[in-house]
């Protein structure tokens, strides 16, 4: 695939000076808007999860005029509702040293130094913000008995920051926003928009004024204009068909922006969980997470031995492995995800995994029942252990969980600046669809932490400060007529195919090759093949998909079908940007770039860079952002 | 596994609507019963068929998006499990399996197996909050909540919102989710303020959604993927009183 170069990113929009007074300064510098001005304007929220829900619930709360879209029959079933572990937050209630500055400093270097430090300092102050919020709307924390919030301690950190309500923390928080949302829509503020999907943004005079969306029960297809357009629209892991994401999570809303002109960055950064249930057949339609928090005492190992094909308990302690322990003595089975996935697939390699095809390791509970009784771990992970037993048959109190890494989140997205919009004027991504605060690796409890930070405190502030200058005037008709021609032209196109293969059969075949060619390990020859084998397949996807039905319906077969098309090309980009980028960094490892242990090795002197593709029509753009860091040391990064 | 289904089809809200049978083979016990239904979808799509229309997402049992009547129980026969967790080494082979929407006159059918919930979000429009705008909260700290109300809040907030407690009920009542927002939020500080006009407005909204009375049959409870108990219902029903006492 060609591509170009462009000019540099050189200014990202964040304020100068000490980093702990940004924020505040870019909050006093923001203009505002007049309370009876408020009404006039009229603000488009697409995505209902932590991000969305939060950003159109406060929107609303602050007198704008919101329109909220989601696929889903209801704004709080958003994938945001799945998240398990929980958030992070410098609040420091437990006296162990945590402070605003540390949950900084762990997060630029999780993110193994490719983020923003100001970002990163603003979402590290205002978490402790959300806890605050999230309490008062009533989200049921776990509580210890003198009545405080109960905390936990996730991987990459060393102090216990994480608040949690059971396995569910995702879910509760969710709540919290979603009947915060509802408020407002019984207010009147905002108006909700469910089962409708986004499928292009309207650009008028260089600014975005609205989106184009079906009604996915109808089919009809409709516009709907304002003054500013916020994405909140979730993560792509979607793109390797087998993830832990919801299976309608997809890149269709951010994608069609970045055609429109919106930058994606980063976007071959992707989150490989390491505790994930292992693929069991051929029919497999998504992958489920165990908690990361069950690697605070269940002990992951493999056996010593090649091919030991003994039942887990048969194999005694001096056989047994316990991998992350003897490699990374000062974090064990607390290292970052990036770390423990990899080595997970390294053991699998050695021919030491277990399971069904060696592919999985054990994460055993066993010495933490002999220490803290079986009471004490159901009360922790009760929920937890029930899923697991549901899907595999097997009892984790008995037998230790079998785990295996999983696509799980992406830290690409679209580029925003510090006010979180794009370079679409007018247009602000917020949440896992935007590229912007965990580098080339998230720490555990930080999406909740980013898409609540995003949707209650930033993205309302800033947009004001865009929106003080409207309302923007009339939408010019050519170009809504444009956008909505490109749609219709775009779904008559899959129905007319009339082809032999589904749309899911594409969605695998293109899910195992990012799997096997832009996976946990990445080669310059393995991206080449797949920068050859995407396009045919794409070419075939066009000639030979098979979409039943018509488009005045109800008709999954074509929503699924649009989505696929969209990351054909998604995933092109990606390749060409994980071998562009050919140095290793958090969870993008390229195998040529390790160093002696096997650690991913960073090049800082070519690669401290954000790589911001603009979409040409003759190709790609890239425009790099350059990455400077005034208050962390750049350091290799060690967790042993 | 080799199965019979016996699936209802109905093209609109306005189609009469029918069951429809389709033979499956070689299903694997360790499919969810999701997988199961992709797998004959798959094939129907192939066959130039109509697929058959189903809403799910997460399939791990936590969005609430799945729900279908299996065999005539709301999301099948296993306790406080979700359509989507549901596995098919507990179906036999051979066996003829019924496969059903919601029915309440609340959730119409869109189509097929999908319904329309949305009278649950206005039912949590109508007082399922607590007023509370971002940046206006104290520090979470100020309020201690004794462990005990903690997690009796949670164990009611866990309702995933899918409807199988209407579906499952003889009236077609939606008592037990509207009841368990109401109990959420009525066992914590930060809930009391609004707690009596929050009883009142749910619980006439659900009754102007035109779901049904409750009369303690318990079937609701007996579906419920999440295990929320009856006497949530109790509570709701003495919140209530009391909101219309004063
Ligand atoms: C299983 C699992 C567990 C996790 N656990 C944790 C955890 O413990 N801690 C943590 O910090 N993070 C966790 N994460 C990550 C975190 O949950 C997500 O990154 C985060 O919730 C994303 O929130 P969001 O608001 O950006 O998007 P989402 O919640 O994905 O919401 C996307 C919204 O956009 C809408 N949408 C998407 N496309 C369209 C379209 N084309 N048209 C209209 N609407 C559209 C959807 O309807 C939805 O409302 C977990 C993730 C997974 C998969
Ligand atoms: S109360 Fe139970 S059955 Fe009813 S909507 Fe909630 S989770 Fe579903
Ligand atoms: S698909 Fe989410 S609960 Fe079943």
């Amino acid at each position: 695939m060609k591509y170009t170069e462009g000019p540099e990113i050189r200014d990202a929009k964040a304020p100068s000076g000490p980093i702990e007074e940004r924020w505040e300064k870019r909050k006093f510098s923001a203009k505002l808007v007049n309370p009876a001005n408020k009404r006039k304007l009229n603000v488009i929220v697409v995505g209902t999860g932590l991000a969305g829900g939060s950003a159109a619930a406060t929107l609303g709360e602050l007198g704008y005029n919101v329109k909220s879209f989601c696929y889903q029959d209801s704004p709080r079933r958003a994938h945001s509702i799945a998240a398990q572990g929980g958030i992070n937050a410098a609040k420091n209630y437990r006296g162990d040293g945590d402070s605003i500055y540390r949950l900084f400093y762990d997060t630029v270097k999780g993110g193994d130094f490719r983020a923003r430090e100001s970002n990163v300092y603003r979402l590290a102050q205002v978490s402790v913000n959300i806890i605050d919020q999230a309490v008062a709307q009533g989200v049921p924390f776990a509580r210890e008995y003198g009545g405080l919030l109960d905390t936990r301690s996730f991987g990459g950190a060393q102090v216990s920051r994480t608040f949690y309500a059971r396995g569910q923390t995702g879910q509760q928080l969710l709540l919290g926003a979603y009947q915060a949302l509802e408020r407002q829509v019984a207010a009147g503020t905002v108006t909700m928009h469910t089962r409708h999907e986004m499928l292009d943004v309207i650009v008028s005079d260089g600014r975005a004024r609205g989106v184009i969306v079906r009604d996915m029960v109808t089919g009809e297809i409709e516009r709907h204009l304002a003054d500013a357009v916020v994405l909140a629209t979730g993560g792509y892991g979607n793109v390797f068909f087998l993830s832990t994401n919801a299976k309608g999570c997809n890149t269709t809303a951010i994608w069609r922006a970045h055609e429109r002109g919106a930058y994606f960055a980063n976007p071959c950064y992707t989150q490989i969980h390491p505790t994930c249930i292992p693929v069991s057949g051929e029919y497999q339609s998504k992958l489920t997470l165990m908690s990361e928090s069950l690697r605070n005492d269940g002990r992951v190992w493999v056996p010593l031995r090649k091919n030991d094909t003994r039942a887990p308990g048969d194999i005694p302690d001096d056989e047994r492995d316990y991998y992350l322990e003897r490699i990374y003595p000062a974090f064990g089975n607390l290292v970052p995800r990036d770390i423990a996935s990899r080595a997970a697939k390294n053991v699998c390699d050695e021919g030491r995994g277990v399971g069904p095809g060696g592919l999985g390791v054990y994460l055993d509970f066993r010495d933490a029942i002999n220490r803290l009784g079986r009471d004490a771990v159901e009360k922790k992970y009760g929920n937890l252990f029930e899923m697991y037993e549901r899907i595999t048959g097997e009892n984790p109190y008995d037998v230790p969980m079998r785990i295996y890494p999983a696509v799980h989140y992406t830290m690409g997205g679209l580029w925003v600046d510090y006010d979180l919009q794009s370079t679409i004027p007018g247009l602000f991504v917020i949440g896992e669809a935007n590229f912007s605060d965990h580098g080339a690796n998230r720490l555990g409890a930080s999406a909740l932490m980013q898409g609540l930070a995003d949707g209650y405190f930033v993205l309302p502030t800033t947009i004001g400060d865009y929106l003080a200058a409207g309302p923007f005037g009339e939408v010019d008709e050519a170009a809504i007529a444009e956008a909505e021609l490109k749609v219709r032209n775009k779904i008559d196109r899959l129905l007319s195919v009339n082809g032999t293969r589904t749309p899911d059969s594409f969605h695998r075949e293109l899910g195992k090759l990012m799997w096997d060619y832009c996976g946990m390990e990445r080669t310059e020859e393995s991206l080449r093949k797949a920068l050859e084998r995407i396009p045919e397949l794409r070419e075939e996807f066009w000639q030979n998909v098979k979409v039943t039905g018509t488009a005045e319906e109800l008709n999954q077969v074509l929503e699924r079908a649009g989505r696929v098309a969209d990351f054909f090309d998604l995933a092109e980009l990606m390749c060409l940007d994980a071998l562009v980028r050919t140095e290793s960094c958090g969870g993008h490892f390229r195998a040529e770039s390790q160093d002696a242990d096997g650690e991913a090795l960073r090049d800082d002197e070519n690669f401290a860079h954000v790589s911001a593709w603009e979409w040409g029509a003759d190709g790609p753009i890239l425009h790099k952002e350059p990455l400077e860091y005034e208050y962390v040391k750049m350091t290799q990064r060690s967790y042993k | 596994m080799n199965l019979t289904l016996k699936v209802w089809r109905q093209s609109g809200p306005s189609d009469k609507g029918r069951m429809v049978t389709y033979k499956v083979e070689d299903v694997s016990p360790d499919m969810s019963f999701l997988e199961m239904l992709d797998v004959l979808n798959e094939r129907l799509i192939l066959e130039g068929d109509d697929p058959i229309a189903f809403d799910h997402d997460c399939r791990e049992g936590i969005c609430g998006m799945c729900g279908m009547v299996i065999n005539g129980v709301a999301h099948g026969e296993q306790r406080a499990t979700t359509t989507c967790q549901l596995h098919m080494r507990h179906f036999e082979d051979g066996a003829t399996i019924t496969i059903e929407p919601w029915r309440a006159a609340p959730f119409p059918v869109v189509k097929d197996l999908v319904v329309d919930r949305s009278a649950f979000d206005r039912i949590i429009q109508a007082g399922g909050f607590v007023s509370v705008p971002a940046g206006s909260a104290p520090d979470a700290h100020s309020i201690p909540v004794r462990k005990e109300d903690a997690d009796a809040a949670f164990d009611a907030a866990t309702c995933i919102g899918c409807g199988a407690c209407v579906a499952a009920c003889p009236n077609g009542s939606a008592s037990l989710f509207t009841a368990a927002k109401i109990t959420h939020l009525s066992l914590l500080p930060q809930g009391q303020p609004e707690r009596l006009s929050r009883a009142k407005a749910m619980v006439d909204q659900m009754d102007a959604e035109g779901f049904g009375g409750c009369t303690n049959t318990g079937e609701c409870t007996a579906v419920c993927p999440k295990g929320i108990p009856l006497d949530a219902i109790a509570r709701m029903n003495a919140d209530y009183l009391k909101a219309n006492a004063k």
